[in-house]
């Protein structure tokens, strides 16, 4: 397949492997955080590990959308999906995400209208072509997947669509990773920053990790060369002992990212004050609702919420996941409590989700020591 | 086959149980082996084998609620003679006669039907059997989707033919007959909702000539399936739990067309888990393996024959695959997709 079989070359990637092993200290492990789902499913299924030196040592970040969501948000989803009047839909891998009382997939088979789209527009497009009914959009994900939320809202108000509504979840990436390196007992070298949700915030954001915490960031794209580059140009920053925000993902990041996608994001949606981060908390500035001027399409002014804060599992250790403090095995309930057909915690439902990639591809053969010395 | 049966703990059915997963296998044990289990059933291979008076029959059935009815390659009809067509084939058998029954919806296009039946009979005389016997339901408008059809199939089993999962040794060569993943893309984006354009079609055939033409070569075959849904990963994964063996896949040597390769990337799918009507996926003794694959590429529906990987005795009851980038992970059961249905 061109274009993404150069990324997938095995003699190039024995070419950075050398270059690898010529870059560690022996014995000397370096910790390296890929903030995004994305890379983790990337590390696990091509299995990188078995191509880095023993020193590097991948944590896996909070950077998948669906992990993130608390159990509050899908038992809110859930009681919309309920109503008799709503189409409710969503991507594909929020169905099986467990709330406090099931999942959206459960209620749809005790009889929710539950439908699964690989777009907003799709959604506008249903409500469209359902004028009796009211189709609710569950809006996840960072900057990534908020700009085609924000285009659909826009197009909903211009074209006169009134029983459309999103149920804005969309978060921001760079407050959970100030959170990570304000955690005590933080054991993190760099960071391998995310690449799609680069592609629209640009590198700036990640300033700051460089500038006030001294941690090096490569800012990624996802295919496995991409990876195995990324570490090599940390690896490269430990060496010269430079500590700066490269930019790995060059043939698509810009540095000030895409400003017509930040425009329309600012144009429907503002900063909440707080949100809750699945496992990590309630997080200051973290996450995005939608403008006043768009109540009439905001499902959280329009229909009566529940609203209830949901605890985690307390078996559930997603949280320590998704701040690296452990590595998904380590969990006590990883592979046996909770599996990707019954999971506990949201890390093991989404195909990215660190839990899952690792049960997925990687429980066979682990070599390394867990990071938490 | 010594595996612990799945439980079934789930309240109500949802789509993940008709996926072909871990969701399908434990309602299949956790409720239907539960309920029904008999030493004929109990093996839950694609037939039953049946001692008639002296003689080995199979003996499968087969339900299709493919949507779209139609897509390129094929139709429900099609898809419902080869599916069982298949069953009886990878179990060894020739098979002879088939059932077919419809759960029509009110109101279905009696022009359409006409279509799906003349498909059903060019089909049926392609793989050489009978639709010896049928039933006919219409239900009311709002039910069945259109139309379902099931199929039962009858066949006698080759002379000499020894399969089964027990009879698979470390060392021998897994082979597949062709491309991975053209019905499950074909169908997916037949269904027009992912606004994805790709000339792709459905494989659907009957697979019974590459299973006579392997049964050729005596014991040295220990087993065959039709990888159809949840695709060849699936298989191999309830070959490697039922054998108490492993399976090693080589990424490189797996045949996808580019046009499958390109739509499973956009859509995040693994080929390995998407279906198939017209494949046949063997494992053989690895001295045979040679011969074998000459066998398969000898017919025009194996032309992209491949050995695709081997038996190994550890870790058991695992599919490996080695990457082409050169690391490995395992290839898992799938866990119930939220896909729409294909087959």
């Amino acid at each position: 397949m061109k274009y993404v079989d150069e990324f997938r070359s095995g003699q190039l990637a024995q070419k950075l492997a050398r270059e690898l092993e010529g870059l560690v200290e022996p014995g000397r492990v370096v910790r390296i955080m890929e903030v995004c789902g994305g890379h983790t499913h990337t590390i696990y299924k091509h299995g990188l590990e078995d191509l880095v030196p023993d020193e590097v040592d991948f944590l896996h970040g909070p950077g998948c959308p669906v992990c993130v969501i608390p159990m509050g948000r899908v038992d809110d989803a859930i009681a919309l999906a309920e109503r008799p009047e709503v189409i409710f839909t969503t991507f594909g891998d929020m169905l099986r995400v467990p709330g406090g009382r099931g999942s959206l997939l459960e209620a749809k088979a005790r009889g929710a209208d539950v439908r699964m789209v690989y777009s907003p527009l799709d959604a506008l497009e249903l409500a469209r072509a359902n004028p009796d009914r009211e189709v609710v959009f569950f809006a996840i994900g960072f900057e990534t997947t908020a700009p085609a939320t924000a285009l659909t809202l826009l197009r909903a108000r211009a074209t006169g669509v009134r029983n459309f509504s999103a149920f804005c979840n969309h978060v921001t990436i760079a407050p959970p990773l100030r959170a990570i390196l304000d955690s005590p007992g933080l054991r993190l070298d760099g960071f391998i920053a995310p690449g799609h949700v680069s592609t629209v915030v640009g590198t700036r954001p990640y300033d700051f990790i460089a500038r006030d915490y001294g941690k090096p960031v490569v800012v990624t794209a996802f295919e496995p060369i991409d990876v195995l580059h990324a570490v090599v140009m940390l690896l490269r920053q430990f060496r010269d002992g430079r500590c700066e925000v490269e930019n790995q993902y060059t043939r698509v990041v810009r540095r000030d990212g895409n400003p017509r996608a930040l425009a329309v994001l600012a144009e429907t949606m503002e900063l909440r004050d707080t949100f809750e981060w699945r496992g990590l908390g309630w997080i200051e500035g973290s996450a995005l609702r939608l403008r006043p001027e768009f109540a009439d399409w905001d499902a959280e002014a329009r229909f009566e919420l529940p609203g209830a804060r949901v605890e985690d599992p307390k078996a559930c250790q997603c949280g320590e996941v998704l701040v690296g403090a452990i590595k998904p095995r380590e969990c006590r309930v990883f592979g046996t409590a909770c599996t990707p057909e019954r999971p506990i915690g949201t890390c093991m439902v989404s195909s990215e989700g660190a839990c899952a990639a690792y049960y997925n591809y990687g429980r066979l053969t682990r070599r390394r020591e867990p990071a938490r010395a | 086959m010594t595996r612990r049966r799945s439980k079934l703990r789930d309240e109500i059915v949802t789509l993940a149980h008709g996926a072909g997963g871990k969701a399908t296998r434990a309602l299949v044990e956790g409720l239907f082996l539960e309920e029904l289990g008999n030493p004929l059933l109990e093996p839950l291979a694609d037939a039953a084998l049946l001692d008639l008076n002296g003689a080995r029959v199979a003996f499968t059935t087969d339900s299709y609620v493919v949507k779209p009815l139609f897509f390129p390659g094929g139709s429900i009809g099609e898809l419902a003679v080869n599916g069982t067509v298949n069953d009886l084939a990878v179990s060894g058998a020739r098979p002879l006669w088939l059932s077919a029954g419809f759960v029509i919806e009110e109101g279905f296009p009696v022009a359409d039907l006409r279509r799906i039946a003349a498909a059903m009979s060019r089909a049926a005389a392609a793989a050489g059997v009978t639709i010896a016997t049928g039933d006919t339901k219409v239900v009311e408008r709002g039910n069945a989707d259109g139309l379902y059809v099931n199929t039962a199939g009858i066949g006698v089993v080759h002379e000499g033919a020894s399969l089964g999962p027990e009879r698979v040794r470390p060392g021998d060569a897994v082979l597949l007959s062709g491309t991975l993943g053209d019905h499950g893309m074909a169908v997916m984006i037949a269904r027009g909702e992912l606004q994805l354009e790709a000339d792709i079609r459905s494989d659907t055939a009957p697979v019974h000539e590459l299973t006579a033409a392997l049964l050729e070569l005596g014991d040295a075959v220990r087993w065959m399936r039709d990888p159809t849904r949840g695709g060849l990963a699936t298989a191999l994964n309830e070959l490697a739990g039922q054998a108490d063996i492993a399976v090693a896949l080589d990424e490189s040597a797996l045949p996808v067309r580019p046009e499958v390769a390109g739509a499973c990337e956009i859509l995040g799918i693994d080929p390995l888990y998407v279906a198939n009507e017209g494949k046949l996926v063997a494992v053989v003794a690895a001295e045979a393996a040679p011969v074998a694959l000459a066998a398969l590429r000898a017919h025009p529906l194996g032309a992209e024959a491949a050995i695709v990987g081997s038996v190994r005795e550890e870790p058991q009851g695992l599919v490996l695959l080695d990457t082409a980038f050169g690391g490995s992970r395992i290839v898992d059961m799938l866990v119930g997709d939220p896909l729409p249905r294909i087959c």
